[in-house]
């Protein structure tokens, strides 16, 4: 018997003693099932998946890994694209989905206090009565789970006026990867000492699980005005955006599709967008009705400045859920015109757009594969879509070659390699060049004052990280018995 | 080589201190004023050689707050690091030096029609001594803090390690984010160098509105005031008796919205309304509104206790009445929980030692804290100013892994980091 099986046996014998009976699996075939999160193209059976219900419960499981060394990975609803979530295959996998009890509302205080497998959406769904709302929407916030927006800061299109999961994130109930349990933050702002809480929220699982989360709520604005705005091509939306931002409108989402994901939407939930439109902008304005019918009227002339050719004003709530249905179904619906994808998720100063959209269609062209672009305009998060044949040999490498190349195109100017899909497993091997080797290792010490034995989601975000306790600058190998590897045995970066 | 010999020899503008240069009440030996990251790594590398204890300076405008600062060895002195490095109005963002002058900043700014939407409330604040010390005004209700407004750092290690994190763009999710760990530290983690902020377009109409009303009609005004759609950018009180408050309210946007938003808080307010005060003044411009929201009720520099109470939005009154009842002068910003409260000059350590042990139960039950910012020097050595704090153990092992030499202002920080 190896080190990490006979580890795996004794961490199951304890897991078995003290958590309910159905809380822990080892069938294999029901282990398969946890295998991938959102980003399928890598897949990890985990030793053992553990389905916990409460903190006590998460706690057992972080010591038992703790005391046998193997490393243990937090999984929501698994719906994250960079492998975030990818289990070990000498691991536990803890699954939080079930620990989903929204604890406490209270209107007055603006604030709820939510477990970590709450659905994103449904705190929203339980405020909007009282007025409030949640606001970081994650474009899959149907089935994400809070855990899992903090663990990788997700936000979504109302990102730009309303700031990130870490502005809306007041306190978190922590198991730190020595089993010892925390609360970072308060429930009132600007809580004395470091802010361990801003450096936890997008940590992607890498500083321990978040098993409580109090959260901001914010005042459901008076009103809500969404429209849909035609352009002959991208550069003309782009410089559209650019005239309302420029005007001092910071509107709640301001998107762009072009004109492939158009095609790709309209072939998914026939969102009959204007036709023949090379881009179309969906812009959002909210806020107190005086204020949204002056901006409204003044991005709408803004767009027509700039060419837009049709634009149509949302009614009602009816008429604005179907301008954002195309813009929603947009990754999924490119299922239709291809068979397989990649979704990319960088960042660029979003004045940058044109020149960025002209390079990434040539870098598309000399692949010999297509890109659709359907993205956070307002700001500069791109979420190109590599679209390519698996059938079709080497296309699949060309895909993986230009999503790499647009990275590169957005670090060229000056942008991030995530923007809200975190790095995951994906993109460690991108971390140094957005990163020089100092600001890595000054990285690695937040890690090693949570996690000295690194067993929280090892592999994830860094692509070498450093042991703790070595002397600062002095490198050594990544801790190979801890590199996740695909069923193959492939490392997986 | 002694240590300023070091220092010379690594061609750093090195002088001894003199009375100027006094950090709360003591005297450093050197004053170093780099300028650059390069020279600020430089200068750490040495001061770790050498196990010289730093402290950092902007303007020196908060030198007084927490802990009492140590002896030390040097005083880096950020002054000559004031460049405004980038703005870029069309991506919203700006950077700058962290010796830089918020006021200056703020300036070049607002020529593009942008501002930095976190309110100074200590004239003379520097870019480094704004994210040092998480200090946010009136507007944090609609625009945030200096915490969610702070997208990028480069800051120099005890070590003398360079290193960066977060960017120039609005959204990004890559690695830890080295600025929220540096914001409020107080200089005890790591030397701010250079900061990148995102920003916002400076509002083409703002007002603000104020009436005092009577402390029985203060929860529902605040609670009605919170609730409202008219989106306030901010929600200040002022209170000083047990039966008064005044109540402010700003709104900022476009004329139009500005003039209908303003109408509907003057009739709110006109209700509970004791007097004409100065409600419904028409106000304009960011540094144009009332004088008194956008300062602390006491004076800083170590010769007036003032505290940092906070408590969940409903918490608020009562822990504004718990402590005017001790004789405090309450102010802040009803609307985000978070309030500043000046203790009479005459207080002494034991009295305030008396105030915080009923004040710290109390917000702590309201989801808050109590903590003593700024006030003399003999009293501050005397009282736990930092009060519990969450995760305290987690803290220390970050000051272990960032300063293992504790070189970085020890012992200013909570829990005596």
């Amino acid at each position: 018997m190896s080190d990490a099986s006979g580890s795996i046996a004794a961490v199951t014998e304890r897991l078995r003693s003290t958590l309910p009976s159905d809380a822990v699996i080892t069938d294999p075939t029901r282990r398969a099932a946890y295998d991938c999160d959102g980003l399928l193209h890598y897949r990890v059976t985990p030793a053992v998946v553990v389905l916990a219900r409460d903190t006590d419960q998460v706690q057992a499981a972080v010591q038992a890994c703790m005391t046998h060394g193997l490393p243990f990975v937090a999984r929501g609803s698994g719906t994250g694209l960079s492998g975030g979530a990818l289990p070990h295959a000498d691991g536990v996998l803890i699954v939080m989905s079930g620990f989903r009890e929204i604890r406490e509302v209270s209107a007055r205080d603006q604030r709820a206090v939510v477990d970590p497998g709450v659905i994103n959406l449904q705190i929203s769904q339980r405020t909007r009565p009282d007025g409030y709302y949640f606001a970081p929407d994650p474009s899959s916030q149907q089935i994400c789970t809070i855990g899992g927006n903090v663990a990788e800061n997700s936000g979504g299109a109302h990102c730009l006026k309303y700031g990130f999961t870490a502005a809306h994130v007041l306190s978190l109930d922590v198991v730190t990867p020595d089993g010892d349990r925390f609360a970072f933050g308060t429930r009132a702002p600007d809580a004395p000492g470091y802010d361990v809480l801003g450096a936890f929220v997008g940590s992607e699982g890498t500083l321990g699980i978040a098993t409580s989360a109090t959260v901001r709520l914010l005042r459901t604005p008076e009103t809500v005005q969404t429209f849909l705005a035609g352009f002959a091509d991208t550069d003309a939306a782009g410089a559209a955006v650019s005239a309302i931002i420029g005007a001092g409108i910071v509107p709640a989402a301001i998107e762009m599709m072009d004109a492939l994901a158009i095609e790709a939407a309209e072939a998914a939930v026939a969102c009959n967008y204007p036709a023949g439109a090379g881009a179309v902008l969906v812009v959002e304005l909210d806020g107190p009705g005086a204020e949204v019918d002056s901006e409204l009227a003044a991005a709408e002339q803004h767009c027509r400045e700039h060419g837009a050719f049709e634009i149509r004003i949302a009614a009602d709530d009816q008429e604005r859920q179907a301008i954002w249905r195309g813009r929603k179904s947009a990754f999924a619906a490119v299922g239709r015109i291809s068979p397989d994808y990649i979704v990319q998720d960088g960042v660029i100063p979003r004045t940058a757009l044109p020149e960025v959209l002209r390079r990434m269609k040539q870098l598309a062209d000399d692949g010999g594969v297509r890109v659709a672009n359907v993205f956070h305009a307002g700001d500069g998060n791109l979420h190109p879509l590599v679209l390519f044949d698996d059938a079709v040999p080497g296309q699949a490498d060309a895909a993986e070659e230009t999503s790499g190349a647009i990275i590169d195109l957005c670090l060229e100017h000056g942008g991030s390699i995530t923007g809200e899909h975190g790095v995951g497993s994906d993109k460690a091997k991108h971390m140094p060049k957005m990163f020089t080797e100092d600001d890595l290792d000054t990285m690695q010490r937040i890690r090693c004052a949570f996690d000295p034995t690194g067993i929280s989601n090892p592999g994830k975000v860094f692509p070498t990280p450093r042991l703790c306790g070595e002397v600062p600058r002095r490198h050594s190998a990544s801790d190979d018995s801890r590199t996740p590897t695909t069923t193959a045995g492939v490392e997986i970066f | 080589m002694g240590l300023l010999n070091a220092l010379r020899g690594a061609d750093l503008d090195v002088r001894a201190a003199v009375s100027a240069d006094t950090v709360d009440g003591r005297l450093p030996r050197l004053l170093v004023r780099p300028r650059s990251t390069q020279q600020v790594s430089a200068l750490m590398s040495i001061a770790t050689e050498h196990d010289a204890v730093t402290i950092v300076r902007g303007h020196g405008t908060k030198l007084t707050w927490g802990a009492p600062a140590p002896e030390a060895s040097i005083l880096l002195d950020l002054s000559l690091m004031n460049r405004i490095l980038d703005h870029q109005p069309g991506d919203l963002i700006a950077s700058a030096e962290a010796g830089a002058a918020i006021a200056d900043l703020q300036a070049a700014l607002s020529s593009r029609g942008q501002r930095l939407a976190v309110d100074t409330m200590v004239p003379g604040t520097t870019v480094g001594g704004l994210v040092g010390s998480n200090v946010s005004g009136p507007r944090r209700v609609h625009t945030g803090t200096v915490r969610d407004l702070l997208i990028g750092v480069t800051i120099v290690l005890a070590d003398g390690t360079i290193a960066h994190s977060g960017g120039k763009v609005v959204k990004n999710v890559a690695g830890y984010d080295l600025g929220k760990l540096m914001t409020g530290s107080h200089g005890t983690l790591a030397v701010i160098t250079e900061a990148t902020f995102r920003l916002h377009p400076e509002p083409t109409a703002t007002r603000w509105l104020s009436t005092r009303i009577a402390t029985a009609d203060l929860e529902t005004v605040l609670a009605a005031a919170c609730a409202s759609v008219v989106a306030p950018s901010a929600i200040e009180i002022d209170c000083n008796a047990p039966d008064s408050a005044t109540v402010a309210i700003l709104v900022e946007g476009t004329g139009a919205g500005v003039a209908a938003r303003a109408s509907a808080i003057s009739t709110m307010l006109a209700a509970f309304d004791l007097g004409p005060d100065d409600h419904d003044q028409a106000k304009s411009g960011l540094g144009d509104a009332q004088d008194w929201t956008l300062r602390f009720p006491f004076t800083t520099g170590g010769t007036q206790v003032g505290l940092k109470l906070t408590a969940a939005l409903g918490g608020v009154v009562e822990v504004c009445a718990a402590a005017v009842a001790h004789g405090l002068h309450v102010r802040g910003s009803a609307g985000a929980g978070v309030l500043y409260a000046a203790a009479p000059t005459s207080i002494t350590s034991a009295e305030l030692t008396t105030v915080l042990s009923e004040l710290r139960p109390l917000t702590a039950r309201l989801g808050g804290t109590a903590v003593v910012l700024d006030g003399p020097r003999d009293i501050r050595s005397e009282v736990d100013v930092w009060g519990p704090v969450n995760g305290l153990p987690v803290m220390r092992r970050l000051k272990d892994q960032f300063d293992p030499g504790r070189l970085l202002a020890p012992g200013r920080f909570v829990g005596g980091i």
